[in-house]
């Protein structure tokens, strides 16, 4: 047996730590099968079966067996937000903790009821069995077993060798219900006496409501109830059909105040670093010996604001019954999400159930928890029914949080042979996180809009310990003799930021390796070479030498042709990406070829991590090509898909990946590696077809144009 | 309320509502079909989309009154667990999706595409499936997914 002393209480995984007791974890039911109770979510990424490949691993059961409860504020350990790329390090260590200490201390019991040593004993699909045919089982076991004690962590997880299931691409197990339609998404559950809600917002940014005539709205067959509250406003009526038509009503009699300015949307760069900010030290390195700069390249890369853009509109449904109530969400956190509506209601946090259901991919703090308060509130109204609210196509696109626009100033000293001395890196942007459940103030839309409303919360940045948020990814990976990086964070916001996926990651992944291309190809050096030189970590080099073997770095010139390459290691500390783009194109540009290779440690599954990283190159191929939110001085105009493009089918490239598997490192998350080295791939790409760097993102035709007047 | 007849699925349907309300709308709501999901509501998305005769329409503006005596397939009328189409088990097979909202949508434009054009090329995957959008990125799967149903198709 795997058995060692037990590892002081600090060592355990932080999930587990936060929640020690085995039986919140796992369950063994009656009908021979094993509830496993992850307090992450799925979002579309395959959490789910990678967490059960571990758990059945561990417990020497067949996945079959396995059943993936939805996290639940009733049920579920808190594990905080699905997010940041860590359920796997977090959820993942901790389940294979659970269950390699559950598998034990069934061995010692069965050992005891048999008679017979525990090292003589094996189990098969959960049936213990031992020399002499004697047998017995976890569920045979269960009655005489109480889970209701803390982990210990004095049980070593199974080794690599050991584990039969964590490792293969394993199909998912949510896809099937999905590929027939089966009911799955929070979307399409009918709950019983069902009412369907609407909320009424303004066209202006953060325009009052000075006016409501009902008169209209009551005409409306179906109608429940007609809610108002300060400036949030909305409906409640039996049919989805007749909440649509009284929402309509309820608008036309609606008056509403100016609302708040809104920036210039074609001079961000100015509006940011005019703005009021709180300034940070990110990183500071000095050189053991100064070199003499020669001269100095100084460089701005923008980032405009991007939507989450989430292909459902945001959903949720609330059922009261007397001063308790039940939520049913596609928030990526339950518990966080019931801190806030507690903070709202002014309820404890036990009148109050959260309960997952899957959405749409989110890619970070979309408008799912400020949905979950809507329906809280219009149900207050039903009488106790559920009541079912959605947001529309427009209200998705400019309602809900964006991720933050950036400026990204790099200063880079050389020396007299372009070798690089110092390098400074200086970012401007909102904070790029406002997630619910962490301050003491509600961080959900309707809160600020109430009689009495909650002041709006400015955007904060994760602390640098947690991957950081807008200075995310700035401090570099290469060795350079000193640096300087530094964050200033706005400390107004005339547009709601919060997470999206990579936070400052994509932005400064994008600036640091446009700027390395750019030094490279001025000394007429090789950018692969030139990066490889100046890493020391074989797993970062391993992943670009990878990716430029398979893409047959570097292909001979093409007219019209263009190849660039780029890497990052997401937040510094998880998995390592690099990318190799392949454009064609003059003015109009599109990405024909992305090659990738992606080291996430211990891949669990790696056909799941393939997924994620293909997917996490589309998608950041369409915002290095497409994205980018419009307004004018007062809205945000680009509210459908016309106004804000996505990449189609037609215009997406050929993505390759390659997974370098290191199963004895810890597995971390896929979903937002690829981001930043795609689209600085992408720019260089453009740069090696068409002689010009664009250092604002999206690089659209009039980008390219611009760039080539200023060349 | 005026009434329209049409075949959902094969089976004959009559619905009494507003004829210009949206086939979506009538699906979801009086028929409970949660198949078909709702997106934009504008037509720009292709999560709504349904076969209607041998056409992927997206059902959330196309007005009920249209499909009048024609026969409209949805996700729920393209196979089942026991009895899947191609199209699902392709689906499965190269595990082409990662959130999968957008996908009872484009199995629906797949399918008709396949009935059209039984082999198609990947240039003729994308163009028909061009009106469909994915969030998540799993456009070339979904694509892979496509050619696998239409090799399998024809093998018989
Ligand atoms: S919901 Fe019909 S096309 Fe988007
Ligand atoms: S799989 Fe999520 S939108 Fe397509």
């Amino acid at each position: 047996m795997n058995q060692q002393p037990a590892p002081s209480p600090s060592a355990l995984p932080a999930s587990l730590a936060a929640n020690p007791k085995l039986s919140t974890w796992l369950k063994f039911s009656s009908d021979g099968k094993v509830a496993i109770s992850p307090g992450k979510v799925e979002i579309g990424q395959g959490i789910v079966t990678a967490l059960a490949q571990i758990a059945a691993d561990e417990l020497d059961i067949d996945l079959s067996r396995v059943q993936m409860i939805r996290a639940s504020t009733a049920v579920s350990p808190n594990e905080g937000v699905t997010s940041g790329s860590l359920s796997i390090q977090q959820s993942g260590r901790a389940l294979r903790h659970v269950c390699a200490e559950v598998r034990r201390i069934f061995l010692e019991q069965a050992a005891e009821r048999l008679g017979i040593d525990i090292d003589a004993l094996d189990i098969e699909d959960g049936t213990i069995s031992g020399p002499g045919n004697v047998r017995t089982s976890y569920w045979e076991l269960a009655q005489e077993v109480s889970l209701d004690r803390d982990a210990t962590l004095s049980v070593t997880p199974k080794t690599v060798a050991r584990r039969l299931l964590a490792g293969n691409s394993i199909p998912r197990i949510d896809i099937p219900d999905k590929v027939f339609a089966r009911p799955r998404f929070i979307h399409d559950q009918a709950l019983v006496g069902m009412l369907h809600g609407r909320v009424l917002r303004p066209e202006n940014t953060r325009a009052k409501l000075v006016g409501l005539r009902e008169d209209n709205v009551r005409a409306v067959v179906g109608l429940v109830a007609v809610v108002r509250d300060g400036s949030f406003a909305g409906v409640v009526a039996e049919t989805e059909h007749a909440a649509e038509a009284a929402l309509n009503a309820l608008r036309k009699g609606a008056t509403w105040s100016d609302g708040e300015p809104l920036p210039d949307e074609d001079d961000l760069a100015s509006f940011l670093k005019a703005q009021p900010s709180e300034s940070t030290v990110i990183g500071e390195k000095t050189a053991a010996s100064p070199g003499t700069a020669a001269r100095t390249i100084r460089r701005q890369y923008t980032r405009p604001y991007i939507a989450h853009a989430s292909i459902a509109p945001s959903c949720a449904v609330a059922q009261w019954a007397g001063d308790r109530v039940h939520v049913w969400t596609h928030s990526q956190g339950v518990y966080l999400l019931r801190t806030d509506l507690a903070l709202v209601l002014k309820l404890p946090v036990e009148n109050i159930t959260i309960e997952h259901m899957e959405g749409a991919g989110c890619y970070g703090h979309n408008a799912a928890d400020d949905v979950a308060l809507d329906a809280v509130l219009l149900a207050k109204s039903a009488g106790g029914r559920p009541v079912r609210v959605q947001w529309s196509r427009q209200g998705e696109m400019s309602d809900a949080p964006f991720g933050a626009a950036m400026v990204i100033e790099i200063e880079a000293d050389l020396d007299e042979r372009g070798e690089i001395i110092d390098w400074r890196h200086s970012i401007w942007s909102n904070g790029h996180a406002a997630r619910p459940g962490r301050a003491a103030q509600p961080a959900l839309l309707a809160a600020f809009e109430l009689e009495n409303p909650f002041p709006r919360i400015v955007s904060t940045n994760p602390p640098q310990a947690n991957g950081g948020g807008g200075d995310r990814n700035s401090i570099p990976l290469y060795d350079f003799p000193s640096w300087h990086i530094g964050s200033h964070r706005l400390t107004t916001m005339p547009i709601r930021t919060s997470a999206l996926r990579t936070l400052g990651g994509q932005g400064n992944v994008f600036a640091i390796e446009s700027m390395l291309d750019e030094i490279a190809v001025e000394r007429g050096e090789d950018p692969v070479a030139f990066r490889l030189r100046h890493l020391r970590d074989e797993r970062a080099k391993d992943v670009i030498r990878a990716a430029a073997l398979r893409a047959g770095w570097k292909p001979e010139k093409r007219p019209g042709i263009g190849h660039g390459v780029s890497f990052g290691r997401y937040k510094n500390t998880g998995a390592y990406c690099a990318a190799v783009a392949e454009i064609e194109g003059a003015e109009d540009i599109s990405v024909r070829k992305l090659t990738l290779a992606v080291d996430v440690g211990e891949a669990i599954n790696p056909d799941g991590v393939i997924n994620q990283i293909e997917g996490g190159a589309i998608q950041a191929t369409s915002w290095v090509l497409k994205e980018r939110v419009r307004f004018d001085r007062r809205r945000i105009t680009s509210t459908s898909w016309s106004e804000y493009p996505i990449l189609r089918f037609s215009e997406v490239p050929e993505v390759e990946v390659e997974v370098i598997q290191r199963p004895d490192m810890d597995p971390v998350g896929a979903g937002e590696a690829a981001h930043g080295p795609v689209t600085a791939a992408i720019a260089n790409a453009v740069f090696d077809a068409l002689g010009v760097r664009v250092r604002d993102l999206p690089i659209t035709r009039d980008r390219i144009i611009a760039a080539m007047e200023l060349t | 309320m005026p009434s329209v007849r049409f075949r959902l699925n094969g089976a004959e349907t009559d619905i009494d509502a507003d004829p210009d309300r949206p086939l979506l709308d009538i699906l979801r709501g009086q028929l409970g079909m949660t198949g078909p999901h709702f997106g934009c509501g504008a037509g720009e998305c292709g999560a709504c989309n349904v076969i209607v005769d041998d056409r992927a329409v997206s059902a959330c503006d196309t007005p009920l009154w249209s499909v009048t005596g024609k026969d409209v397939t949805t996700i729920e009328g393209l196979g089942t667990s026991e009895r899947p189409h191609p199209l699902q088990r392709a689906f499965i097979a190269e595990q082409a999706l990662q959130c999968g909202y957008c996908v009872s949508g484009i199995l629906m434009s797949a399918a008709a595409l396949l009935k059209r054009n039984p082999s198609p090329t990947s240039r003729e995957v994308k163009e028909a499936l061009d009106r469909n959008l994915c969030r998540c990125g799993s456009h070339n799967r979904i694509v892979r997914a496509v050619l696998r149903a239409a090799e399998e198709m024809a093998a018989g």
